[in-house]
């Protein structure tokens, strides 16, 4: 089917401003449009982003501190008593799990000889049942033994090795091999012995997501602990586990914000992601919405106006299918001529909104998917007045309307 | 005349609903959604402390050893020592220090279980400074201070829940296993953002937490030293103990003077530099002078509090209105176009071009003041939508009487602007030829 593109274009000049309005009207969409879809697939992403652990089988109790009330010995004591709950297979008490709290965040350097600390990680502190509780796995190296036990109650606490998230590790030596390599705090060095899986930070954001490491030793105390357990199991372990905790020591403070499953805990954690999520979405559909109307309401107008128009050349001898595709091209130029704008100010919005914000350079990808969609979406709200047009009957060339 | 321009425009709006209802939507639509991202924002950037800001400044300086490399910005929050020095300078015309800490309330009834609670660690100039309203009697004084007295501050939630509201002056509550006695309860005191204790905004993913209510509880900071509470620090440098913040190499202490002359300022930054000079000369500091003193607002705003999504948002919906003025545009085209026989007639019968303009301005506003109506409508439902979130400014975003009206005048004013052109047009169609076609 040849299509003619010229008289189109000829027709377009009678109606300049009405081709320039929803011109621009696709260029203002197809602008938001390439940015909302990249920001949605930013938070999408992170949303979806492995934590490492077996979170199904995870739930998580809380105590909130004021630095002094929570004695080792109480704490050893509630753990002593939540392994004893039915249905929990073991109990670990560490500073922190994923999506609870961020408790050991500390710089720390790669080269001695740095002056600054060129590296900020998140250090899981626990004790030695933590790697089977939360179901790590080793990558390379080993797991930390009895004899480099963690010590002391200090902040971070002292131990000559360290185990670290692998592909963190990685890019901080890069190039090198990080086993073995060393990694030096304020006043301790410790050396990596093993590489863990990929083992997520409590609070991940875009910039940082697996920047972990972990010490474990027999000593260690902590105010959270994790239970492991089969998931259908999970709702009442935790309601034992605070039944528990609250009956043998009536002093402690439970944090509820942090006392969950560990699955209601990343529901949690990512609410505000999820709500922006839905934000987002909720404006693109209005937008493609509002656009469509728009499309439909003008073009509706060009057919009204050109019934004579159209009836004068089915008389003499286009067909239907030529009217309807003639509607379908004429939307297909303005939308793209659009499209083409929209595409430069889609580039623009995000430079402006990267100079301002935390927003990262967008694909160039984005722009092609979000015009594909502007046009496929000027195609299907042209459709119902185009096909109004095509049946305009030739005879209506005859009469003064 | 305008009487009869809005008749006109009823009946033209009542011809053509479709096409009336589209416009309506769209208008709606996108009056809506910026609305309700623009009060947020509002609320949200505002100023906490309008008429007072200006006189509030936030000195700052960097204590911390042993780097080779000078920091670019200087902390945000002092050591107990600078603090300290510099409060007791009395320098300004009032000047207060602010810690913020986790401390446990036990209460007298063996009933209740005991609480965390968020605590704030000040001095007595903290409640005229920053215009705290009291409902029951009044902040501490400053020999409470250097008697290290066992007194506090609670808030009105807090007052609710321990006493059921009524007058607890007098009362102690037991903080940290102490006694503190209580001199006075705040009346509703909700700034946004929680100014006076901000740190490490501008390196944040996520700020929404800084528009978190006050702390439920105040008192002395000498006083919550001698307690041991568990202070939250910013950054620590060389062995920490935890349990001696006074002496600890860590930031943790913000300091707010009010200094009301522009002389007054001059000399306090002076007086500022003198300090890290001297300190210098003692050797406590090492390394190149990094001070700064902004004020509130400035503070606020390099810090920047507004949450990243609350404006990316504002953006969006901003770009989504556009879309829908300029479908409005093309509508209201489509529309007065369409009516080019009518207009003729109206034209041939002794209509100026003014008139018709007139007429199809009217036409376009009254379908803005529809449309702001419906926004308005729809901004009432997004911020209760918003206030469903699970944010700490989420009991902030309620409809403010400022924005309302800015609402519907945006509304109005967007649609008479759609039809500005649409307007034109139409005042350009002439009288007979449309007499001879139909």
């Amino acid at each position: 089917m040849a299509i003619h593109v010229k008289p189109i274009l000829a027709a377009l000049r009678r109606h300049r401003i009405a081709t320039m309005l929803i011109g621009l009207q696709v260029a203002l969409a197809c602008a938001v449009l390439c940015n909302a879809l990249f920001m949605l697939s930013n938070r999408l992403d992170l949303m979806r982003k492995a934590s490492g652990v077996d979170e199904t089988h995870l739930v998580v109790l809380t105590l909130k501190s004021n630095g002094k009330d929570l004695l080792p010995d109480t704490l050893l004591r509630i753990k002593q008593a939540l392994r004893g709950i039915a249905g929990v297979e073991s109990v670990s008490m560490t500073n922190a799990v994923p999506f609870t709290a961020q408790t050991g965040e500390m710089g720390f350097r790669s080269d001695m000889d740095d002056p600054r600390y060129n590296h900020e990680g998140h250090f899981y502190v626990a004790d030695n049942d933590f790697v089977a509780t939360m179901g790590l796995h080793l990558v390379a190296g080993r797991w930390l033994g009895d004899a480099e036990e963690a010590r002391s109650d200090t902040f971070l606490p002292s131990g000559p090795s360290i185990l670290m998230t692998g592909s963190y590790a990685q890019s901080v030596w890069p190039g090198k091999a990080p086993l073995g390599q060393v990694l030096y705090t304020d006043g301790a060095q410790r050396q990596v012995v093993g590489l863990i899986g990929d083992l997520i930070r409590p609070n991940p954001e875009p910039t940082a997501l697996y920047n972990t490491a972990l010490i474990t030793g027999e000593q260690v105390v902590g105010t959270v602990f994790v239970m492991r357990t089969e998931p259908f199991n999970r709702d009442k372990v935790l309601r034992a586990a605070i039944d528990t905790t609250e009956r043998l020591a009536p002093e402690v403070v439970i944090d509820e914000t942090y006392t969950d499953t560990l699955s209601a805990l990343r529901d949690a954690y990512f609410a505000s992601t999820r709500a922006m999520a839905g934000i987002l979405c909720g404006i693109i559909v209005a937008m493609m919405l509002v656009t469509a109307l728009g499309i439909v309401g003008l073009a509706s107008f060009w057919v009204q106006q050109r019934r004579r128009q159209i009836g004068i050349r089915r008389a003499i001898g286009a067909r239907r299918s030529d009217i309807l595709s003639y509607f379908q091209t004429e939307n297909f130029l303005i939308v793209g001529g659009g499209i083409a704008v929209g595409m430069v100010m889609a580039f623009v919005l995000n430079l402006v909104l990267m100079r301002f914000y935390e927003v990262p350079r967008m694909p160039l990808a984005y722009l092609p998917v979000g015009a594909v969609a502007l046009w496929l979406l000027g195609q299907v709200a042209v459709f119902g007045p185009a096909l109004r047009a095509s049946r305009v009957p030739p005879v209506v060339a005859t009469r003064s309307v | 005349m305008f009487g009869y321009y809005l008749e006109l425009a009823l009946r033209s709006l009542k011809r053509n609903r479709v096409l009336t209802v589209l416009m309506v939507v769209a208008i709606s639509v996108g009056i809506g959604a910026s609305m309700t991202t623009m009060t947020v924002m509002y609320l949200l950037s505002g100023d906490p402390l309008p008429g007072r800001s200006s006189h509030l400044y936030y000195p700052q300086l960097d204590a911390e050893t042993g780097k080779s490399m000078v920091r670019s910005h200087p902390a945000d929050l002092l050591d107990y020592i600078s603090a300290r020095d510099l409060w007791s300078g009395h320098k300004a015309t009032r000047q207060t220090m602010v810690a913020g800490a986790i401390v446990k309330l036990q209460p007298e009834q063996s009933s209740k279980r005991p609480m965390m609670i968020e605590a704030l660690a000040t001095t007595s100039d903290f409640f005229p400074m920053f215009d705290v309203p009291f409902k029951y009697g009044a902040g501490w004084r400053p020999e409470d201070e250097e008697a290290r007295a066992r007194v506090a501050v609670i808030d009105a939630d807090l007052n609710r829940h321990l006493f059921g509201g009524a007058n607890s002056v007098g009362q102690t509550i037991r903080i940290d296993g102490n006694d503190l006695r209580i001199v006075g309860v705040l009346d509703k005191w909700r700034p946004s953002p929680r100014f006076y204790s901000i740190a490490g905004g501008h390196a944040a993913a996520d700020t929404s937490d800084f528009y978190k209510p006050p702390q439920g509880v105040m008192m002395p900071l000498p006083t919550a030293l001698d307690a041991q509470s568990q202070f939250d620090w910013f950054n620590c440098w060389g062995d920490v103990d935890l349990k001696h913040m006074d002496a600890a190499k860590c930031e943790w202490v913000g300091l707010w003077v009010q200094l009301d002359s522009p002389a007054q300022r001059t000399a306090y930054r002076e007086y500022l530099a003198h300090y890290d000079a001297e300190q210098r000369a003692l050797g406590r500091f090492d390394h190149a002078p990094n001070i700064r003193m902004m004020s509130l607002m400035e503070w606020l705003d390099f810090s920047r509090v507004v949450p990243q999504d609350v404006q990316l948002q504002t953006w969006l919906a901003f770009g989504f209105l556009a879309i829908c003025i300029c479908n409005t545009v093309g509508l209201l085209l489509v529309k007065f176009l369409g009516r080019s026989g009518e207009i003729g007639i109206r034209r041939a019968m002794g209509a100026s071009r003014r008139d018709i303009f007139m007429q199809c301005l009217v036409e376009a506003g009254t379908v803005g003041a529809v449309g702001g109506l419906g926004g308005l409508l729809l901004s009432w439902v997004g911020l209760w939508l918003v206030r469903q979130q699970k944010v700490a400014y989420a009991d902030l975003a309620t409809l403010d009487p400022g924005m309302l009206v800015l609402t519907l005048m945006l509304a109005i004013g967007a649609s008479m602007a759609a039809g500005l052109l649409p307007a034109i047009r139409a005042s350009r169609v002439p009288p007979a030829l449309q007499i001879k076609v139909t």
